[in-house]
């Protein structure tokens, strides 16, 4: 009985050295080159640099977050991003923190430029160096280059910078997905 | 004039789910028909009452998940489900094995994993396996054996066998299935002695044949209709076939071919079961292999299992393996030089 | 006979050609009004080249592309330009876009054009330029400026040139018509289009539902290279991949184009313009659309201005609003519906139908898929249609697009066979934008990106500089310190102080200390015991204090300097001082306020 026991035991060791000795193999031989998890979640992260989240830019929030910080910090990425990064990381998504801002429509700086003195506060607030101009000449934005982050609102002595939102034209349209019309008001119909 | 703003196509040339599933309901009716022919009133019966509680099962769960009970129930779906456990449950089942298997069919493998067209596994045989595992007897000892309608017992008498659970009355009537007693007899037997029961008749298995072949000329129309493409049975068959030729040769020690083909559920299932669209493979490759392994279980469980017959275990089986094989055998996109396996990001 | 082969899936709509080939193309005349949109196809919009108010004449360039890909506009018939304005344009978004309003004067008067007596003269890339000064795009579906199609990578050679006229989509006829009838001018433009790119092989293919189309261009062609070839009815056999299919059995490599493979496919309405253009010297100007439905009483085929109105050329046919449910402009399986009959007839423009709902009645709703397969089954381009459907519905676009969705042609097969009618097609269009925007997020993430972190870089190499700069001064300043006071020693130890120098060091010293001291002070904060709102307001009112000093120290700079912007910064100081009056009365409202609760 005993070198029934014995055997049993002898063959569950060499199963276990074999198979760990396979994995350990095939962890080396197949092992996936990730990304630094700050880079990926840096990714995640619209970009627009505009500190809502109470960094100095994306990359710094991506570091925070790397370290633990909340994933519901960017207003400008809104309920997209957080899902991304909710997926990345592996945890629940939550809902937008309203106090760091709320998620709107994509926007963008445009400078009434009669009004413009010239003062280069913009150009010192702007985080992707997005508007161009010299001391005492009129700036403007670089339309394609601005993040919308409205850094540059504040600094304005003169209040001549405006955010508009970007209203979808028909360059930019794009299908909506299909409303599932009569099942939905049945649902209603049969909870009400 | 109020103009509609609509996705195209405009056109549509559809046949409605209601109608695919109403066609199925029809190419069944063969195959009930013989059977009630050869095994008495308890098919339809069986049918009658499986179809009913069906529907009623779905409309309670449907309205209990605030979903609109009318615009689900014309799909017709449940009514198949129903159908397919009555003409494949024994011919004198109790009421309550029935029952059972239709309640779980319906609650557990259907509206429990969210209703039409999220079930991973085909509810019909969801039911089956479960009453067959939980009331083993009751699901040997209550089959008819092949008689003429004539001589088989009354409607009343088989409604009250049923409901009434005089089981007592019909058991002149009942007899082990072909494949049961095949299996159980030939260990100890020669395949010439086995087949002196009267189960086997002068045929290949009394009665049974003909309901195969009613049902495999429903199945054949519903290919015809294109109801249902040929992948799957064809492949189902050809495996179980194959099968069979490659290790039961010795009829002395297995099943020969013929039995496998037309006695117990084969036609039933290989047209009627494992092509139900939501719980088989996709692809035509996934098909073929989805059918082929199911006739290689059906075998292997009928052969050298504990099971005379295996189509529900088969098909459930394979159930599990369907994401599997959708997995790996999607179609090879036009312009593209192989198919794209696996999932985005990784090599596949 | 040439050898055919076939393509997968496919579908047998019902035709409903008939209704339309009754009768021979007719004019649609002139209406009162054209609008021609400046973007009519794929590429780049137009520029104006006129100005509202100008005069023009029938064929005259509008508008033309200067940059990025594009061809002119030109005037459909002569008249008065009475404005450029933002109009709804045959679209699926229903959406306008920038037009140019042409008011006709009915005289319909050509400006001079200059047909080519022989283009074998010519150079090709001058007969391509011509082509391109027609303004011709593809007039099947797209419409890709033909020019640049007819001159593929100088590394494709095209073997097989593909005469298009398949017209697979059920009531479509205006090929068939534009066939019958006008068989020589497109055999004109076949040859011209021959001649350009040197194929083997020209193919014209018709679909075997169009015999009178055939025999027509069966005679044209006879003495002719082209050789004509009859294609089962199937849709979409007339997709540009699967007639390319049919005809060679080769497959366009997905994402690639055709000429990657040695074929080219035109359309014979496009071959029909290039005809015009060359030998005619006419501009792009009209084309052949059908006008169909049971909403129409007399339904054929009309050669209709470019800029015509819906409307219009739907009167032309005997209208009647009231019958119709939908008005598609295109095919019933890939058209778009039209929300209004203001837009215009453009290039691409084949066919209106005016839809009862008796003949495309409304889908009944979506049902849950049953995954039957039968999309799977119809699917030219062998694609996994309920898969692509669930992705695209979980919003899973990655799995989507890793099962092909790009090569997905939304010919509405899928859609047409789906027993749950699920509309898939607009699933995978949905799929497609969001992709598509997702696509130009991340470029224009990854390039904000970019520039945040060069504008890092930058500042931290300034900061550095400034650091260096100050450190060495300051080195230098310590040694003069030590220089100073070893001279100082050496004076003390002279007996010849210099009081007054160390006094004013330690004036400057003082001052250095207070300088120093002053943001401390600003920072320390002025009552703890302050509810927030008054926080955030006297926030504001130094944050408005602060912008007015310097404003008005700016004014000063500029006043001394004598510089242009000073009335800019006057205004400017005005409204900080305006501000500052704001935020100082909201300041004393709240503290009132406060001292009133407190009060209470």
């Amino acid at each position: 009985m005993w070198t029934g026991i014995l055997i049993a035991v002898a063959v569950l060791l060499a199963l276990a050295v074999v198979f760990g000795a396979l994995l350990g193999f095939a962890a080396e031989r197949f092992r996936v080159e990730g990304n630094p998890l700050v880079d990926q979640i840096d990714a995640l992260l619209p970009q627009t640099q505009c500190g809502q989240c109470g960094f100095p830019g994306c990359r710094p929030y991506a570091e925070s977050i790397a370290n633990g910080d909340a994933i519901n910090k960017c207003p400008p990425g809104g309920e997209a991003t957080i899902k991304a990064l909710a997926d990345l990381l592996d945890v629940d998504p939550q809902p937008l923190d309203a106090e760091h801002g709320v998620e709107q429509a994509r926007r963008v700086a445009v400078i009434r430029e009669d009004e413009c003195i010239g003062c280069t506060k913009c150009i010192q607030a702007c985080p992707v160096d997005a508007i161009l101009g010299a001391a005492k000449h009129m700036h403007t934005v670089i339309e394609s280059e601005c993040t919308g982050c409205d850094l540059c609102v504040e600094p304005c002595p003169v209040d001549c910078i405006d955010m508009i939102t970007i209203e979808p034209d028909i360059r930019s349209w794009t299908w909506e997905p299909p409303r599932p019309s009569i099942i939905a008001t049945d649902r209603q119909g049969a909870s009400a | 004039m109020s103009l509609v703003q609509q996705s195209s196509p405009h056109a549509h040339g559809a046949r409605p789910t209601s109608r695919v599933m109403l066609i199925v309901i029809l190419a069944t009716l063969p195959g009930l028909l013989v059977q009630t022919w050869f095994f008495g009133w308890g098919n339809l019966i069986n049918v009658l009452w499986c179809v009913l509680l069906a529907v009623g099962t779905e409309a309670a769960i449907l309205k209990l998940r605030r979903k609109p009970v009318a615009f689900f129930l014309r799909d017709n779906t449940a009514a198949v489900t129903g159908l397919l456990l009555g003409l494949s449950l024994p011919q004198f089942a109790p009421w309550w094995v029935s029952a059972v298997a239709v309640i779980s069919a319906i609650v557990l493998a259907k509206q429990l994993y969210g209703g039409l067209g999220a079930n991973p596994f085909n509810p019909a045989m969801v039911g089956y396996a479960l009453v067959l595992v939980s009331f083993p007897v009751a699901m040997t000892t209550n089959w008819a054996g092949a008689v003429t309608l004539a001589n088989a017992p009354g409607f009343g008498e088989t409604l009250s066998t049923i409901f009434g659970g005089q089981a007592a009355a019909v058991d002149a009537w009942t007899m082990a299935t072909p494949l049961d007693e095949y299996k159980h007899k030939i260990a100890s037997h020669t395949a010439t002695e086995v087949l002196q029961h009267p189960t086997f008749g002068a045929g290949v298995a009394k009665g049974w044949e003909w309901v195969n072949g009613a049902f495999l000329l429903g199945g054949l129309a519903l290919v015809a209709l294109r109801i249902i493409t040929w992948h799957i049975p064809l492949s189902l068959l050809a495996a179980l076939g194959l099968m069979s030729l490659a290790f039961g040769s010795n009829a002395d020690q297995y099943a020969p071919l013929s039995l496998h083909l037309l006695a117990g559920g084969t036609m039933l299932g290989a047209f009627f079961i494992a092509t139900d669209p939501v719980s088989a493979a996709t692809s035509h490759q996934g098909k073929l292999i989805y059918g082929a392994s199911i006739g290689v279980l059906i075998y292997t469980i009928r052969s050298w299992g504990n099971y005379p017959d295996a189509v529900a275990f088969s098909v459930l089986l394979m159930n599990f393996a369907v994401p599997f094989i959708d997995h790996y055998t999607p179609p090879r996109t036009y312009g593209h030089h192989k198919p794209r396996r696996g999932i985005p990001g990784k090599a596949g | 006979m040439t050898q055919l082969w076939s393509f997968p899936g496919g579908i047998h709509p019902a035709e409903n050609k008939r209704q339309s080939t009754g009768r021979a193309i007719r004019k649609a005349g002139i209406p009162d009004r054209l609008i021609l949109p400046l973007q009519q196809h794929i590429g780049a919009p137009a520029e104006p080249l006129v100005q509202p108010g100008d005069k023009v004449l029938k064929g005259q360039k509008l508008a033309d592309v200067t940059s990025g890909m594009g061809v002119p506009v030109h005037a459909s018939t002569s008249g008065t330009i009475i404005g450029i304005e933002l109009l709804p344009v045959p679209h699926p978004s229903g959406m306008s876009d920038w037009c140019m309003v042409l008011e006709p004067d009915g005289d319909d008067a050509w400006c001079e054009l200059s047909p080519v007596a022989d283009y074998r003269k010519l150079h090709r890339d001058e007969v391509l330029n011509l082509i391109r000064e027609a303004g011709i795009s593809g007039m099947g579906g797209a419409g890709f400026p033909t020019s640049i199609k007819l001159r593929p990578p100088s590394d494709r050679k095209v073997s097989t040139l593909i005469i298009n006229g398949a017209e697979c989509e059920p009531y479509i006829t205006a090929d068939d018509m534009t066939m019958r009838e006008r068989a020589d001018q497109i055999h004109g433009g076949i040859k011209i289009m021959s001649w350009i790119l040197r194929p083997e092989r020209c193919v014209i293919a018709i679909e075997d539902n169009k015999p009178e189309a055939i025999e027509a261009m069966r005679k044209a062609s006879e003495g002719t290279q082209a050789e004509l070839v009859v294609v089962p009815t199937k849709y979409p056999s007339g997709g540009e991949k699967q007639l390319i299919q049919i005809l060679t059995g080769m497959e366009v490599p997905s994402g690639g184009i055709p000429a990657d493979i040695g074929v080219m496919c035109q359309n014979v309405g496009t071959a029909m313009a290039v005809y015009r253009a060359i030998n005619r010297g006419e501009p792009l100007v009209s084309r052949i659309t059908t006008v169909t439905g049971a909403g129409v009483d007399d339904p054929g085929n009309f050669e209709t201005l470019i800029g015509t109105p819906a409307r219009h050329l739907l009167s032309q046919a005997g209208f009647h609003p009231e019958r119709i449910s939908r008005l598609i402009l295109g095919g019933p399986m890939m058209g778009y519906t039209l929300e209004d009959t203001s837009v215009p007839v453009i290039k691409t423009t084949n066919c209106l139908i005016a839809a009862t709902e008796k003949e495309l009645p409304t889908p009944p709703p979506e049902q849950p898929c049953i995954r039957c397969g039968m999309c799977a089954e119809v699917c030219p381009m062998e694609l996994l249609p309920q898969q692509l459907f669930w992705h695209a519905k979980a919003q899973d676009f990655d799995r989507a697009e890793h099962l092909n969705l790009f090569d997905c042609i939304e010919c509405g097969a899928c859609s047409y066979v789906c027993p749950s009618s699920i509309p898939l097609v607009q699933y995978y269009r949905y799929a497609k934008g969001e992709i598509r925007t997702q696509r130009a997020e991340q470029i224009k993430a990854d390039r904000a990106r970019e520039r945040f972190e060069a504008r890092q870089a930058r500042l931290e190499r300034e900061q550095e500089e400034t650091e260096r700069r100050r450190e060495e001064r300051a080195r230098a300043a310590a040694e003069a310190q030590k220089k100073k006071q070893a001279e100082a020693e050496k004076a003390v130890a002279k007996g010849d102080a210099t009081d007054e120098r160390s006094a004013r060091a330690a004036m400057v010293q003082q001052a250095l200390e207070r300088k120093k001291a002053r943001p401390a002070a600003a920072a320390t904060p002025e009552s703890a015991t302050d509810k927030p709102d008054i926080e955030a307001l006297e926030k504001q009112l130094n944050q408005a204090k602060g912008k007015l000093e310097t404003m008005e120290s700016m004014l000063d700079e500029a006043r001394v300097a004598q510089a242009d912007n000073v009335e800019k910064l006057e205004r400017a100081v005005t409204k900080n001082l305006e501000r500052v009056k704001r935020a100082e009365d909201a300041l004393t409202d709240a503290r009132k306020q406060l001292e009133t609760e407190a009060g209470q």
